[in-house]
Formats: structure tokens, C-alpha cells, sequence
């Protein structure tokens, strides 16, 4: 058994869940996403056990493309949290009806088919089609299932395609380059072997920093990025946030810093730079926001910078956190926007200003609601605050300024976030009524709540499954 | 050879049927018939014969093509029982003359000899002339005829002006001749000047900017059905066959002998620039489709004369590009041709709503869109893989990075259809389900996807 199976269930489930008629397909979609995770935990049993769960054929002769998965600590993480939170993500649109359910559940699990291999894939051209097989569900999620005026929504989406596309067939041309250097190979360890020159690592730098930049997002590539989360359904928004942002700052770690260690080292201030003013930025313009989802947009820009920020201190320490705030923040942000969800499914409403005075009817959503707002301002104790504080320590390391600056992230995310909490559920009674959580979303609630809290006061089993691939990592980017 | 005769017996045998009064028969007979002939295509396959003096040389090249030439007409026929529908009288006249054509285009990637070549040209283009005048009461089909008529003439008159200069330089029709002699030092300088005259000549049966003004008109001009002829096997012949004139003459190495080499690629490139720039920027403001797709074509042509950089190497992917190219187009041309089908233009508008009132037509036009657009896992999307990996491999790194903007301008428009597939409320009711229809878009698409899943099952062809 190897890493292929997580694919296969997912896609198959993709098509099943579309055959399966409107009225089941949640259920099939929930069911197939559920053994993708079992799958997943039993592989990861077999890799923490010494055994090989990697896959490598070749696909096409000229040029040399193989189908090559590489499940390494890292990647099986990221694995992990995709299959984990896809049925999350899933579970959670069941108080929802939508036209067309099938299509709408086959292409989440395609999605997570794509994100899932772009995760593991280990052939730089295998990694750029999965990479772009993930935008096309998005795109058709946001678009048919999204909110808002059509016309707007048009406009968010087509700019947000238009605007990944455009990064990422820059990354294809640095991969055809470098495959070139690489007598035609597109594998990742012949193209960790190569040894460029400064000018040509600046370029490749450059195009794949275009892309992830464009996906994470970072300064100034965000503008797509609130608009489509307003504009999505709030499932398309926790893929985006939850997962599909990973990809970028997986990728990161995976190819860019790796394949143009020079260039990195040499313009490392100037892109930690930017995920700090992405930091701050972000903040900011949260602080300033009336629509909930949007407010959560900005401050999932807020986290990423720091995230990135993190990556590319090129530090172990830098890098771990990295990844262990992504994943946090993927269980965080994936939680707050169900919590939106909730409260848009009885009071009709994203408008801050409209809501209020729900604490006094529904203590029990009112407590998980704060917990998720503590965890994602760093609160210590949860898995939030392992990431962060990891992250801001690397920075320390680097220069003691970027992690002061760096550090606003928690003091302006508490206020932000706090005051957004205030206005939401505290203050009067609301004229509306607000009925407390159902069974349903409390399961959801309960679960990432659970992860939040566990890995908070014990983060050793994740932090012991990405180290040895990480310091790998760091050997490549060291080698010269 | 046997291609080319059982080719041309089928045409007449179209006729025949008229005359029998078995017109029901016709499409379901040529059908077969033309599956027939791709397994004799199949068995040619691999074989090198130049029959009756060099006239028609077969070469993997010439076989290979062919087979693509085949299945194109196959799927045209198939939709043309619909289209013709109205007009049953004269569905064997135009059968047969999609046959005589597909004879045309075997002839142009088959010839041996310049002679062939030509009528190999005329064939092809006096069919694709009647064509877009069939119908022959809208006075915009036979504005699109004229006009067509008109280029089409001056280019072919161009190419015979370059025929002949290239026989006053080498005293010879056949082109193996040709080609020894042109790698000799000295050449006289008729010989460039005939073979310039020849590309300029494929180059507007290609559509490359800056021979590229007829198309639009006359591709919005012609009935659909014709159009989709044109800017799928039309333009892939053309494409093909220029392709076959550079390397079958030995053109790279005749003109580096003589230092003109790099003139030649700074041509090429700049061509290969301007057609996909021009082409997609104009075709960013259509609204009607098939305008759309006439200038989506322009730029795609741009992108398959980037082959001719590296004639030596990429026969190849030529064949992979036009395969996957002219497979999309079929597939979007059906849902054209079943959405249009009542309808005495081709506008957006018409296509509002398909998502939700034909699900399946909707999805493929969106998957052919996503594969002109060259979005992995469809064929398009590796055609542009293979076509860059070619160029860089050849050093032409800027090129590529221009082909590159392109496919992502290219995204605008493609999706401009999309959109108002899915996020638009329909405006009609859209009855019928028309089984040849629906059978031709299936299954071009699905071939489109299988050869993006198995690439190497064509690339590898020409090796």
C-alpha cells in the first residue's frame, strides 16, 4: 500500500459523489472523505513504522516525466491536515441545501484529490498539474455556489483565476529551464543536484516566488484575495484558507527555497520584509472591516505573512514553525469561518453591525466562539501559540526588529479579533432570535477545538514527523 | 497511396449514392467507410514508398497526419446530419465534397513533388470555397465565399509564382531533388526568394498574422459546420504541410549554408510573436463566437509556427499540438452547432444558462475551452508543455516567456464563455437531445483527455 491510495479513494469518491444524486451525495462525499483519512492515519502508521509508502513509474518518455510521489514527514503532514479537514469542511455544510449537491460535493472532493497530490507529488510537472487541477474546482465552487451580486462575483472570481494562472505558468517555465539543466529530468532530486549560478537562481527565485506569492497571498499580490473569500460559499472559503494557501507556503519550503538556496540567502531580508508588512497590513485593514468573512480574510493575510515570513528565515526553527502554524491555522481559520457560517445561517447576515446579543441566547456557541478567537490570536496553551511563537523566535534570530514587528500580529490580532467578538456576540439582546448549536455543528466545532487544544499543550508527534524532512531541506539549501 | 485512392473512391461513391436515391444511407456509410480507410492509414503506417515517379511519397510523417486529416473528417461528417438537416437534397453533394477535401489534405502532407503539392492545395482550397458559400441564400455565407474565393486565389497564384521560381533555380518539381541541391554552395538566388513566395502562400491558408485578415469575416460568415472545418482541419493541413515544406526541402540547412539562417528564425519569431499577440488580443472583444475562435485559431497558429524553430526535432510535437488543437475545436464546434442551431448568429447571449439546461454540453465546451487554454490534466494543456520544453531546449527562452503572457491573455476570453455558460440565467428552452451531436463532442473530448493522459502514445510517433 502507498500514498497513491489517498488519491484513488478521493477520486473516485469525486465521481461516485456525482453519480450519486443530489440527495446522497453529501453522505458519499463525507463517507469517501473519511477513508481518505483513515487511509491516510494507517499510512502514516506504516511510514512512522520504517516502511517505504512512496511511488515512483514513469509516464512520459520525452520528456522525462514520471508519476513519482514522495511521502516524506512533511508532505505526509500536509497530507494529513487536507484529510482531516476535509471531511471537517464537508460535515459542516450539511445544514446548508445546494442546487446541484452532487456537483457541488464531487468537486470539493476533487479539490482535495488535487491539493492531496500536489502535496505529495515529487515530479516538478506532476506538481504543476495538480497545482492547476486545484485552481478549476475553486473557481467553479465560487462562482456557481458564491454569494453576492453575480456580477461582482463574475469580476472576484475571474480576476482570482486569471491572477494564479498568471504566476504559475511562470513557475512552469523556471521548471522547463531548470529541467533542462537537468538533461530533461523533472524529478526533484535531480533538480536539488543542480548547481546554478546567482543570476540564474535569481530568476527561477523569481517566477516561483510570482506564484506562491500570488497564492499565499502576499504583498502586494493579495487583492484577489478578500473578494473571493466574501464572494465563495463559506466551503469554497475554508478550502481556500484551510488548505489551498498551504499549497503556496508548502511549496515554498518544498521547491522554491531548495531549488535557489543562493537567491534566497541573498534576498532574504527583503522577503521577510514583506510578510511582515503583510502582517501589519493585514491587521490593519481588519480592524477596519463590517463584513465578518471579510474581516477573517484579512486576518488569515495577517497570518500567512507570518508564515512566510517564517519560511523564509531558512532557520530549522524558521521552518518548523512554519509548518506547524500552517497547520494550525489551516484547523483555526477553517473553525472561524464555520462560526460565521452559523451565525449567517440564523441571522441572514455578515454585517458586523447587525449582529450583537447573541451570548445570551447560546452560551454553548458563545464558548467555542471564544476559544477559536483565543486560539487564533496565540493565545498560549493552544496549537496557535506553539506556531507562532516558534515562528516570532526564529525572526528574533534573524533580527531582533522583524520579530518586534513581527510581533504585533498577536497584540493587533487581539485587538481586532477581540473587538470583532465584542460586537458579534456580546451587547444587547438582538431583536432576532438565536438559536443554539445543532448536534451537527457542534461535532464540527468539538473536533477542531479538540486538534487545537491537544496540539497545544503536546505538538511533539507533529513536530517529530517534520523534522528529519525539514532538516533535509535545510541540508539541500546549505549544500554549497 | 491506397489512402489517398480509397479515399477519393469514397467521394465518388457519396455521389453515387445521390443518384441511387440512398440518401439516409450516406452518413452512416461514409462514416464506416472513412473508418475503413483509417485502418488502411494504420497499416501504411511505418512504410517508406514514393509511388508513380515520386509523386506521393509515404513517410511516417505523411501516414501519421493523415490519420489525424481522417479522424477530423469523421467527426465533421458525423455532425453534418444534423446541420444539413433542412436541407436533405443536398447532403451528398456536401459529403462529398468534405471527402474530395480530406483527399486534398492527404495529397498536401504526402506529395513528393512540388506538382502534387499544388493540386494537393487546390483540391483542399476550391472545396473549402464552395463550402463557405453552401448556403447559398444568407447573404453572408456569400460574402464569406467571395472574400475567401479572392485571398484564397491570389495566395495559391503566390505559391505557384514560388513553384516556379524554385523550378527556373533547380531545374526540378521533385523534392528530394530539390532538397539534394539546395545544400549546395551556391545556389541562385531564385531559390529563396520562390521559397519565401511559398511561405507567404501557407502562411495565409495557416491564418498567421500578417496574413490573417480573411478569417474572421469569413469564418463568421460561412455556416458553422463549415467553420469548424476551417479553423480545425483546414488550418491543421495548412500547419502540417508548411511544416513538410521547411524540413522535406532541406530549407534550415540550405539557408545556413548561405547565412540566412538567422534572418529565417528572426522571421519565424517574430511571426510566431505577432500572430498569438494580435489573435488574442483582438479576440479579447468578440462577441460573436465563431469570431472568437477565428482569432483564438490566429494566436494558436502563432504558437504551432514556434515548431518550426526546431524543424528537425519537433515533428512530434506538431502532431501532438494540431491533434490537440483540432480535437477541442471539434468538441466546441458541436455545442456550437447544437446550441446555434436555431439561431441566425453565433453570439454569447446565446449561450447563457447551458450549464444548468444541458449540464454534459456545457461541461465539454468548458473542457475544451480549459484545453485551448492549456489547463493540465487536457491535451492542450501538454501540447504547450512540449512546444515550450522544445523551445527553451532551443534557447529561446524570451519567445517562450511572450507564448507564455499569451495563454494567460487567452484565459480572458475562453472564460468570457464560461461565464455565461454557468453565471447567467437561460434565456430559452433547448430541446433534443441529437444523438450524432452529442456523440461527436463525447467523444472528441474524451480522446482529447486520453491523449493529455497518454502523451507519449502520439509524441512518440515520429521518432
Amino acid at each position: 500500500m502507498n500514498v497513491s491510495t489517498i488519491l484513488i479513494i478521493l477520486l473516485i469518491g469525486a465521481f461516485a459523489t456525482y453519480f450519486s444524486g443530489d440527495k446522497l451525495s453529501s453522505k458519499v462525499a463525507l463517507l469517501f472523505s473519511l477513508a481518505a483519512l483513515g487511509c491516510s492515519i494507517l499510512l502514516l502508521n506504516n511510514y512512522n513504522a520504517g516502511e517505504n509508502i512512496s511511488l515512483i513509474t514513469s509516464w512520459i518518455n520525452q520528456p522525462k516525466i514520471s508519476f513519482a510521489l514522495n511521502a516524506d514527514g512533511l508532505a505526509m503532514a500536509m497530507v494529513l491536515l487536507t484529510a482531516a479537514l476535509t471531511p471537517i469542511i464537508i460535515f459542516s455544510s450539511f445544514g446548508n441545501e445546494y442546487k446541484n449537491a452532487k456537483a457541488f460535493y464531487g468537486l470539493i472532493l476533487f479539490m482535495a484529490f488535487a491539493m492531496t497530490g500536489t502535496f505529495l507529488a515529487s515530479d516538478g510537472l506532476l506538481y504543476y498539474i495538480f497545482w492547476e487541477l486545484a485552481l478549476v474546482p475553486i473557481y467553479f465552487i465560487a462562482l456557481i455556489w458564491g454569494n453576492g451580486d453575480a456580477e461582482e462575483r463574475r469580476k472576484a472570481v475571474v480576476k482570482f483565476f486569471i491572477y494564479t494562472l498568471a504566476g504559475s505558468l511562470f513557475m512552469l517555465t523556471a521548471f522547463i529551464y531548470l529541467s533542462q539543466k537537468a538533461n530533461g529530468s523533472f524529478l526533484i532530486e535531480d533538480l536539488y543536484k543542480l548547481n546554478l549560478s546567482a543570476c540564474e537562481q535569481f530568476w527561477i527565485f523569481l517566477a516561483f516566488f510570482l506564484a506562491y506569492a500570488i497564492k499565499i497571498p502576499l504583498i502586494p499580490f493579495h487583492t484577489w484575495q478578500a473578494n473571493v473569500y466574501q464572494k465563495a460559499p463559506t466551503v469554497g472559503t475554508m478550502l481556500l484558507s484551510g488548505i489551498m494557501l498551504k499549497m503556496g507556503l508548502y511549496s515554498v519550503i518544498r521547491w522554491q527555497l531548495p531549488l535557489a538556496p543562493i537567491a534566497a540567502k541573498e534576498y532574504m531580508y527583503v522577503f521577510i520584509a514583506l510578510g511582515i508588512a503583510g502582517v501589519i497590513y493585514g491587521s490593519i485593514v481588519a480592524l477596519r472591516q463590517n463584513d465578518l468573512k471579510k474581516l477573517l480574510a484579512y486576518s488569515s493575510l495577517a497570518h500567512v505573512g507570518l508564515i512566510a515570513a517564517g519560511s523564509y528565515t531558512l532557520t530549522l526553527d524558521g521552518l518548523r514553525g512554519a509548518v506547524l502554524q500552517m497547520i494550525a491555522h489551516g484547523f483555526v481559520v477553517v473553525g472561524l469561518f464555520f462560526a460565521a457560517e452559523v451565525i449567517f445561517r440564523r441571522f441572514e447576515t455578515r454585517e458586523i453591525a447587525e449582529m450583537g446579543g447573541i451570548r445570551t441566547q447560546s452560551p454553548k456557541f458563545t464558548s467555542m466562539f471564544l476559544i477559536l478567537v483565543l486560539a487564533s490570536v496565540a493565545l498560549p496553551s493552544t496549537f496557535n501559540f506553539v506556531g507562532e511563537f516558534t515562528v516570532l523566535y526564529s525572526l528574533s534570530q534573524i533580527n531582533i526588529w522583524f520579530a518586534v514587528l513581527g510581533g504585533t500580529t498577536i497584540i493587533l490580532g487581539a485587538y481586532y479579533m477581540l473587538r470583532m467578538f465584542q460586537h458579534v456576540m456580546l451587547g444587547e439582546t438582538n431583536s432576532k432570535t438565536f438559536a443554539d448549536v445543532s448536534l451537527n455543528e457542534g461535532i464540527s466545532f468539538a473536533v477542531i477545538i479538540a486538534v487545537l487544544l491537544f496540539f497545544g499543550f503536546y505538538p511533539k508527534p507533529i513536530t517529530d514527523l517534520i523534522t528529519p524532512s525539514l532538516e533535509t531541506i535545510l541540508q539541500v539549501i546549505n549544500k554549497n | 497511396m491506397n489512402t489517398l485512392i480509397a479515399i477519393t473512391g469514397l467521394g465518388i461513391f457519396c455521389l453515387l449514392f445521390e443518384i441511387l436515391n440512398l440518401r439516409k444511407a450516406i452518413i452512416p456509410f461514409t462514416i464506416l467507410g472513412l473508418l475503413g480507410v483509417l485502418a488502411l492509414n494504420f497499416c501504411e503506417f511505418g512504410m517508406e514508398q514514393s509511388y508513380y515517379n515520386n509523386m506521393i511519397t509515404v513517410s511516417k510523417f505523411s501516414t501519421a497526419f493523415s490519420s489525424l486529416f481522417i479522424i477530423l473528417t469523421i467527426f465533421l461528417v458525423a455532425l453534418s446530419h444534423n446541420f444539413y438537416h433542412n436541407h436533405p437534397t443536398k447532403i451528398s453533394d456536401f459529403v462529398a465534397i468534405k471527402i474530395f477535401l480530406l483527399a486534398g489534405a492527404v495529397a498536401m502532407v504526402s506529395f513528393g513533388n512540388l506538382a502534387m503539392f499544388f493540386l494537393g492545395i487546390e483540391i483542399l482550397s476550391i472545396a473549402l470555397y464552395v463550402l463557405a458559400a453552401s448556403d447559398r441564400l444568407n447573404i453572408k455565407s456569400n460574402e464569406a465565399g467571395m472574400k475567401y474565393f479572392l485571398m484564397g486565389s491570389f495566395a495559391s497564384g503566390i505559391i505557384l509564382f514560388g513553384i516556379c521560381l524554385i523550378y527556373g533555380a533547380m531545374g526540378s518539381f521533385d523534392v528530394l531533388e530539390i532538397s539534394e541541391s539546395s545544400l549546395s554552395a551556391e545556389l541562385p538566388i531564385w531559390f529563396p526568394i520562390g521559397m519565401i513566395l511559398v511561405i507567404v502562400g501557407m502562411l495565409f491558408k495557416v491564418a498567421a498574422v500578417p496574413f490573417h485578415f480573411w478569417a474572421p469575416d469569413v469564418y463568421e460568415g460561412s455556416p458553422a459546420l463549415t467553420t469548424a472545418l476551417m479553423s480545425t482541419l483546414a488550418k491543421v493541413v495548412a500547419i502540417a504541410t508548411l511544416f513538410k515544406l521547411v524540413s522535406g526541402l532541406n530549407l534550415i540547412s540550405s539557408l545556413e549554408n548561405q547565412d540566412l539562417l538567422h534572418t529565417f528564425e528572426i522571421i519565424v519569431v517574430v511571426l510566431s510573436i505577432a500572430s498569438m499577440s494580435v489573435g488574442n488580443i483582438m479576440a479579447l472583444r468578440q462577441v460573436n463566437v465563431k469570431r472568437m475562435l477565428a482569432f483564438s485559431g490566429i494566436s494558436h497558429a502563432g504558437f504551432m509556427l514556434m515548431t518550426l524553430l526546431t524543424v528537425s526535432a519537433s515533428a512530434g510535437v506538431l502532431l501532438y499540438y494540431t491533434a490537440a488543437y483540432a480535437l477541442a475545436g471539434i468538441a466546441a464546434f458541436s455545442v456550437i452547432l447544437y446550441v446555434c442551431r436555431d439561431h441566425d448568429n453565433e453570439d454569447i447571449t446565446n449561450f447563457h444558462g447551458l450549464g444548468k439546461t444541458n449540464p454534459l454540453l456545457a461541461a465539454i465546451l468548458t473542457a475544451s475551452l480549459l484545453s485551448m487554454a492549456g489547463i493540465p490534466i487536457f491535451s492542450g494543456f501538454f501540447a504547450k508543455l512540449f512546444l515550450f520544453n522544445q523551445t527553451i531546449q532551443a534557447g529561446y527562452i524570451g519567445l517562450v516567456i511572450v507564448a507564455v503572457i499569451n495563454s494567460i491573455i487567452s484565459v480572458g476570453y475562453y472564460f468570457k464563455l464560461i461565464l455565461a455558460m454557468y453565471s447567467k440565467e437561460p434565456n430559452q428552452e433547448r430541446t433534443g437531445k441529437p444523438f450524432l451531436i452529442y456523440a461527436a463532442a463525447v467523444i472528441s473530448i474524451a480522446l482529447n483527455i486520453a491523449l493529455g493522459l497518454f502523451p507519449s502514445l502520439v509524441l512518440d510517433l515520429l521518432k
